[in-house]
């Protein structure tokens, strides 16, 4: 029983493509199987838990269920908002009985038993976990030398389910920057709201707090923001145009997920990272990297 | 053993507690059961059986029924068994023909579960009837006290304590052991107390001096105990003194030795000032250190670390008083009684990260704080920035680690007094303005509430809230360069920013990290926060489980000087009255040897850990010397034969215990 269980929601086969592809990219580099769960399901998203509760928790679990009957392996989630949704269901399961008696009768019908066995899992931490930065580092071909890097979390993966060690003052993604040779800055505001869904509901308020991680960012004189969500990643990058002109302040910068950067590092292809999908590459890098 | 002389007529008698255990338990369903026990001519319930009008219930029913053995169903015995022992030899039956079954800690407090407490109070009901049908009666001994106190930490609990009995306990030793190089404790390190803002020093350094001085306390500072033996009245103690390296006899505190050492700077961090000053290797921990004795850090040391170093010290000191071979050494006491007053530990505050502590410059702890007011700390009583400059504003955040289910759940109850303290203090040297975020103001206590107001008076800025972080992130140009405070304002109803240059943290208070290691020494418990465990939270404040050690000041749990000094008094005079009594009684849990049995193996020798048992050779069998033997019952367990058992634990006994629960 190697490998991992993948569960890659909507995002990732859609505006989150590079995210796929790079995942994909360095796990297959590393030897590490990703198994893409058959038949999954929309994770119900903040959207539908706050319509129907047992409706949005059977949905995620449904994909639980499956990942159970399978071989039970890890379920990796990349996608910050599915890894909160199938954790929060998870644990609303383990934690209310009347809940889990609704939801598990529901499931049964479907001949899918849950018994909550499988874990879930974000890549971020199962790269550093399970992997390990020793590892890793071997792996690297193409340090990133002199390429500054921000590191951005976001919210999902750090409360109120951690996925990462630390979540109050979170550090993987600056290990993984490390590994990798670049330099990551002091981010204070790497927890803060990306904006969430309000850059579509409420666009004053969503894009304030866009331009408020931009803005930080280029204070500190950055390369490239690193991200760990597809939401984060295309609000950070797809209102900077729009940011610029409005506030007549330049705010553009690369942001790129952290399996791009780890694929670049890697020595990966730039068409197979889907950095060809991105608005803006980093100046430094992949053509300029230089040989270790 | 001998069978009982006379057949038992036993008195089972079952407490309510009030509600506490009637609520849970059926009683008069017990009552019932346990009457149609064998050996059991007698049954009743009452109110509270503690109380005056049950102990004389007891009393009757003994005369009334002819009872010669009793069972009490009620509390602990950690509780009542002293009580009801006594109640039982009033009526004439000897005391260990008594048996006390616990059915409130054991069953109503643990279960809300009607029918099952009641089945588990009247199966304990009925091993306790099995067992006191089988007791026999037994005389305790009695042992004189030694008059002689152990104090463990010498901060203004242990100093109090240390003061109170040497001045009452003439021609008795106390014998004071503080692990640090100087007494004092954490008193030591503050400019002025709450709520008065009387001078620290001045009320604390003439009772250091007082220690150091009085012909009863002999201080052993730098010291650690290394080990506890025996019980109440008759404790074996062995302290080691670290080295060091100074003669303390000879050294007179001239500190010529630290002037003259290699090292021209001052560049390790000094423990006392936590580590915001410098020292050198050889050090006085601070100008008012009592005992006023340099030592030496051999961390720090050239010649201790490495072996070599001209030794510049040793020349410099007259009197020769330096002695760089120093090695630890131990000594041994017997005393009767011991206090224990090891105080507390600051939380850490790198466990909150988002408050930026030892991250970001310029956020440091109220401890740290106190050190900054202090004339004779790092910046003399000023508090001032990283750059040198005094500053404009200062935000201290209240219970950090404290009433936070993330660290520790409880009130540390005196952050909020010494943040006022620390406010008004601020301000009166750096003239800076000085915000207090806080969740709830606790300020109960004698003129607490009016120095509140005095605060709120001198311009102080409140807000309530929890801070959500400390961070450098600027948005606008006013909070440029600053450390912003962001917490939700829950009275205004929205999220402030505050930019402020300097934060303060009140951290709370907690267990002294090597609780634990103390507690298993002294056969002491921990509450489940970690601070030392009294007897009884209201009736017993001072006592412990282990008869003969009290417990005084902040390792108890968290408290201001007042109530530690009002402790430090109670341990003291709880110890006075052992003392005064003169002699305790010692149960007589002793082992036994039935020599027909004993075959001779010695098994049983080399199992004591006290050395209590030895070997007829004559007779080839062992025997047990009785003061020494402590009634652990090791041997009796070893014993292959099952010559050896131990009295009011005999096998019969357990065994009658143990068919009755199952
Ligand atoms: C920042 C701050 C400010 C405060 N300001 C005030 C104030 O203004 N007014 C007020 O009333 N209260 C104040 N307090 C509370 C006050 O500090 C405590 O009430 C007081 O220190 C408790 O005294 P103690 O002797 O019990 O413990 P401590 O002061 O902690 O002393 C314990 C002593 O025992 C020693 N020790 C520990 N373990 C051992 C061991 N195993 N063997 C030997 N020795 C040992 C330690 O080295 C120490 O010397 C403040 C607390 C803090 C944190
Ligand atoms: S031996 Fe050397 S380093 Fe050590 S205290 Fe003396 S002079 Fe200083
Ligand atoms: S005393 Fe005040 S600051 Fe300290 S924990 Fe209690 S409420 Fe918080």
């Amino acid at each position: 029983m190697t490998g991992y269980l993948y569960y890659p929601g909507c995002s990732l086969k859609g505006s989150g493509a590079p995210y796929e592809k790079s995942l994909l990219a360095v796990f297959s580099a590393l030897g590490q199987e990703l198994k893409e769960i058959p038949d999954w399901n929309c994770c119900g998203a903040t959207a539908y838990l706050s319509v129907d509760q047992d409706m949005a928790v059977a949905m995620a679990a449904r994909n639980l269920a499956i990942a159970e009957k399978l071989d039970g392996q890890d379920v990796v989630a990349p996608c910050s908002g599915c890894y909160l949704s199938l954790a929060k269901a998870k644990a609303t399961l383990a934690e209310y009985p009347d809940v889990r008696a609704r939801v598990t009768a529901a499931l049964g019908k479907a001949s899918l038993p849950y018994e909550g066995r499988v874990a879930v899992r974000h890549p971020l931490e199962v790269l550093l976990t399970d992997v390990g930065p020793e590892v890793l580092k071997k792996r690297v071909t193409r340090p990133l030398k002199n390429l500054r890097v921000a590191p951005y979390y976001g919210c999902a993966i750090l409360r109120p389910y951690p996925g990462v060690p630390s979540p109050q003052a979170p550090h993987s993604l600056e290990d993984l920057c490390r590994v990798v040779g670049a330099t990551p800055v002091d981010y204070p505001n790497k927890a803060r709201c990306c904006g969430g869904m309000l850059t579509a509901g409420v666009q004053s308020v969503g894009l304030r707090l866009v331009e408020i991680l931009l803005c930080e960012a280029k204070a500190a004189d950055v390369d490239a923001v690193v991200t760990t969500c597809p939401l984060c990643q295309y609000n950070l990058e797809v209102y900077q145009e729009r940011i610029c002109k409005a506030k007549g302040k330049d705010v553009r910068l690369p942001i790129l997920y952290f399996t791009q950067l780890l694929g670049m590092a890697f020595g990966l292809d730039d068409h197979a990272l889907g950095m060809d999908q991105l608005l803006r590459v980093p100046l430094v890098a992949p053509c300029a990297g230089v040989k270790a | 053993m001998n069978p009982p002389a006379e057949a038992p007529r036993i008195g089972v008698f079952v407490c309510d507690c009030g509600f506490n255990i009637l609520g849970v338990v059926d009683v008069p369903a017990v009552v019932k059961f346990a009457a149609a026990l064998p050996g059991v001519v007698h049954a009743e319930e009452y109110k509270y059986m503690c109380s005056d009008p049950g102990q004389d219930l007891i009393k009757k029913a003994v005369q009334e029924h002819g009872l010669n053995r009793v069972v009490v169903a009620s509390c602990s015995p950690t509780l009542h068994e002293r009580t009801f022992r006594r109640v039982v030899s009033e009526a004439g039956i000897n005391p260990f023909l008594f048996n006390m079954v616990n059915i409130r800690e054991g069953v109503s407090w643990v279960t809300e579960d009607k029918v099952q407490a009641t089945e588990k109070a009247e199966s304990l009901i009925d091993a306790g009837v099995r067992r006191v049908t089988l007791q026999e009666p037994l005389e305790a001994r009695s042992e004189p006290v030694n008059p002689n106190v152990l104090v463990i930490g010498g901060g203004i609990a242990g100093m109090h304590a240390s003061l109170s009995l040497a001045n009452a306990n003439r021609g008795a030793k106390v014998h004071l052991v503080e692990r640090q190089p100087s007494i004092g404790g954490n008193m030591a390190r503050f400019d002025k107390t709450f709520p008065t803002l009387d001078c620290a020093s001045c009320i604390l350094t003439p009772k250091m001096t007082e220690v150091k001085i009085h012909p009863n306390i002999r201080l052993h500072s730098y010291s650690e105990v290394v080990s506890v033996d025996g019980y109440v009245g008759n404790f074996d103690v062995t302290i080691e003194h670290k080295p060091r390296y100074i003669n303390e006899d000879l050294c007179i505190g001239c500190l010529k030795c630290i002037e003259a050492c290699v090292f021209k700077d001052a560049r390790f961090p000094n423990e006392f000032d936590l580590g915001l000053a410098k020292r050198k290797p050889i050090y006085i921990p601070f100008p008012q250190a009592v005992p006023t004795k340099v030592l030496i850090d051999p961390h720090d040391c050239l010649y201790l670390r490495l072996g070599t170093c001209k030794k510049t010290c040793i020349d410099a000191c007259e009197k020769d008083a330096i002695d760089l071979e120093q090695k630890p050494d131990r000594v041994s006491l017997k005393v009767g009684t011991i206090v224990v007053a090891t105080g507390f530990k600051p939380f850490d505050a790198r466990r909150k990260p988002q408050y930026g502590y030892g991250v970001l410059p310029n956020v440091y702890t109220a401890l740290e704080m106190e050190r900054f007011l202090s004339p004779t700390g790092p910046t003399e009583g000023v508090p001032l920035l990283q750059d040198g400059r005094k500053p404009e504003t200062v935000g201290i955040i209240h219970c950090v680690g404290s009433r936070d289910k993330n660290t520790n759940e409880y009130c540390s109850k005196v952050c909020c007094m010494y943040s006022l303290k620390l406010a008004h203090l601020i301000k009166e040297r750096t003239g800076a303005e000085v915000y207090n975020f806080y969740i709830d103001m606790r300020t109960p206590g004698k003129g607490y509430e009016e120095f509140y107001e005095r605060l709120l008076s001198e311009g102080l800025k409140v807000i309530r809230g929890r801070v959500a972080e400390v961070t450098k992130a600027a948005l606008t140009r006013a909070e440029k360069d600053h450390l912003i405070i962001r917490a939700e304002d829950t009275l205004a109803g929205f999220v402030r920013r505050i930019p402020v240059d300097m934060v303060v943290l009140a951290v709370g208070l907690e267990p002294q990290s090597d609780t634990q290691e103390l507690r298993r020494m002294l056969n002491l418990s921990c509450g489940h926060e970690g601070f030392l465990q009294e007897l009884h939270p209201k009736l017993a404040p001072v006592s412990t489980a282990t008869d003969g050690i009290f417990i005084a000041g902040a390792c108890q749990g968290p408290k201001d000087i007042p109530e530690t000094v009002a402790q430090a008094g109670a341990a003291a005079s709880e110890a006075l009255s052992l003392i005064h009594r003169g002699v305790v009684e010692i149960q007589p849990y002793t082992a036994v040897v039935n020599e027909e049995l004993c075959s001779g193996c010695k098994v049983c020798i080399g199992m004591c850990p006290y050395d209590a048992i030895g070997y007829d050779e004559e007779k080839r069998v062992v025997h047990v010397t009785e003061v020494k033997c402590k009634g652990c019952g090791v041997c009796a367990a070893a014993c292959p034969t099952g010559a050896m058992d131990q009295q009011h634990f005999r096998k019969e006994l357990v065994m009658a215990e143990i068919a009755g629960v199952i």
